[in-house]
């Protein structure tokens, strides 16, 4: 089968790959590219692990098609660290513990980051809405939902 | 239709470990050539924290600062035998393997000292934060950088140590059939309360007020999110979660995650944690086991709740809206 371009911006570097047509945006992170920072969960649209930001908004990455994100500028938790400091939400899923097997991790900071992006001090039921499509084992949540408003405190008063 | 409140209470106790086929870990310990120290294990981290709790219970034992301590636990293959982690058993039993391990290789480690301090090695003692020094005269101490130094090049020792745990198996008494599964416990208490939707079925947790004994728990705050998280599963198994909702019959068992159903962000009670500490005899630092019980008190605890709310005794998880109204129509025929 003919391969097919793709050309995207990853976390501000560019890439270009050939990709099998019909490849998901998440087959061609992790395998191709090399991020695996988005994770496979269900593969079906469920879980929210494999959440990526695609030109400013929240995307599933494995029902997204690589070759329609021509073009595209595209974010993953990988590229959220700056120069070895990691990013508020990173920071702030350390200090409250929001995180135990880690497999969620991602597509949850992924769904805040959207969230903060547009709502830099959300409420608590923005978070919980915002956070409403990732499915996390471990947590129970709350730690979770602590850590969103942490780093959105953060954000606010290094803004000030 | 009338939203009708309740409030049940549970308490567990749960074993640490099984022993009714006899129940190893075993555990190597090793320094590397500029004194930071190797723990090898096939016991898996899964995210409970196993290698951060292994790595402070080999620094305290051999006297160094945890950063100082790399878990291994990569393979079966290679690694030292390890039933598995299971059974709540994880911290308690590869726990006491690092501790024996750890212990023999302090003891290399403290003769090495010796012999380049020329005094005796129990006369020597460590600072926790990376030296040894003559009890009495700190004045006189080597770093334990250089103790391994002279380990590797000079005096040609291995500061290294096997550590092993086994519970041994457990008859059952020919008469009385009685034996000892476990030799630990750990304990729980919770108490729910719930509104339940009469015409509906639908539970609602309000609060969930949870106590837990533990043992000694070794890193507190990992302690209190693993309690955390067990005590929204419980309530997830109490009233959601099933793969088989007519088992044995297969129909309507959910395929996904749109039909296996869990509690999410936006469905959570109200949580209190409280952990009490009382070390056990036979724990690694006094530790017994958190993981498995921490989701076990909230079931027996919501359905009480229900039964209180109701007064339908639903003695078949979860508890679903469906089971509630089967329940409610057959106590009023």
């Amino acid at each position: 089968m003919a391969k097919v371009p793709v050309q995207f911006t990853l976390n501000g570097s560019e890439k270009a790959e050939f990709v099998d047509s019909g490849t998901t945006l998440l087959n061609a992170l992790r395998d191709k590219i090399g991020d695996t920072s988005p994770k496979g969960g269900c593969q079906q649209g469920t879980c929210g692990a494999c959440s990526v930001i695609v030109d400013g908004e929240l995307r599933l990455s494995c029902l997204t098609l690589a070759e329609t994100c021509n073009g595209a500028a595209i974010t993953t938790t990988s590229g959220l660290a700056e120069g070895g400091v990691l990013h508020p939400l990173q920071r702030a899923f350390l200090d409250t513990f929001a995180t135990q097997c880690g497999f969620c991790t991602p597509g949850m900071i992924m769904a805040a980051k959207v969230l903060l992006d547009h709502t830099p001090n959300p409420s608590r039921e923005d978070v919980v809405e915002a956070l409403s499509g990732n499915i996390c084992r471990c947590t129970g949540y709350e730690p979770i939902i602590q850590a969103v408003l942490t780093a959105a405190r953060a954000n606010s008063q290094s803004a000030a | 239709m009338t939203i009708r409140r309740g409030r049940g209470v549970a308490a567990i106790n749960y074993p640490t470990g099984m022993n009714l086929g006899g129940d190893p870990t075993q555990a190597l310990v090793h320094s590397t050539p500029t004194g930071n120290f190797m723990v090898t294990l096939s016991s898996v981290d899964l995210g409970q924290g196993m290698k951060q709790i292994m790595a402070q219970i080999c620094a305290e034992t051999i006297g160094v600062p945890t950063d100082r301590v790399v878990v291994d636990t990569a393979d079966t293959d290679t690694g030292p035998h390890c039933m598995g982690t299971f059974a709540s058993r994880g911290t308690h039993r590869a726990g006491n393997a690092v501790i024996q391990a750890a212990r023999e290789a302090r003891q290399v480690m403290l003769e090495v000292a010796a012999e380049e301090l020329e005094v005796n090695a129990s006369d020597l003692e460590t600072d926790g934060q990376g030296n040894i020094l003559v009890k009495g005269a700190p004045q006189k101490s080597i770093s334990i950088f250089d103790v391994a130094l002279s380990a590797h090049f000079k005096r040609g020792r291995s500061i290294s140590g096997r550590g092993m745990f086994l519970i041994p198996r457990s008859y059952p008494e020919k008469e009385t059939g009685a034996m000892k599964p476990s030799t630990c416990y750990a304990h729980a208490c919770t108490v729910a309360e719930v509104e339940v939707d009469d015409e509906t079925g639908e539970v609602t947790v309000l609060t969930v007020k949870n106590v837990f004994e533990i043992g000694r728990a070794l890193n507190p705050k990992m302690v209190e999110q693993q309690l955390v998280g067990g005590s929204w599963m419980g309530i997830s198994h109490a009233l959601y979660e099933t793969t088989e909702p007519y088992y044995p019959n297969r129909d309507h068992g959910g395929t996904d995650f749109n039909q296996y159903l869990m509690p999410g962000p936006g469905d959570l009670a109200e949580t209190e944690i409280i952990v009490l500490e009382r070390p056990s005899a036979d724990g690694p630092y006094g530790a017994k086991g958190p993981g498995e019980m921490c989701a076990n008190p909230q079931i027996p605890a919501v359905a009480n709740a229900v039964f209180d709310a109701v007064g339908v005794r639903i003695d078949t998880l979860p508890i679903t809206p469906e089971r509630i109204l089967r329940a409610l129509k057959a106590q009023a025929n």
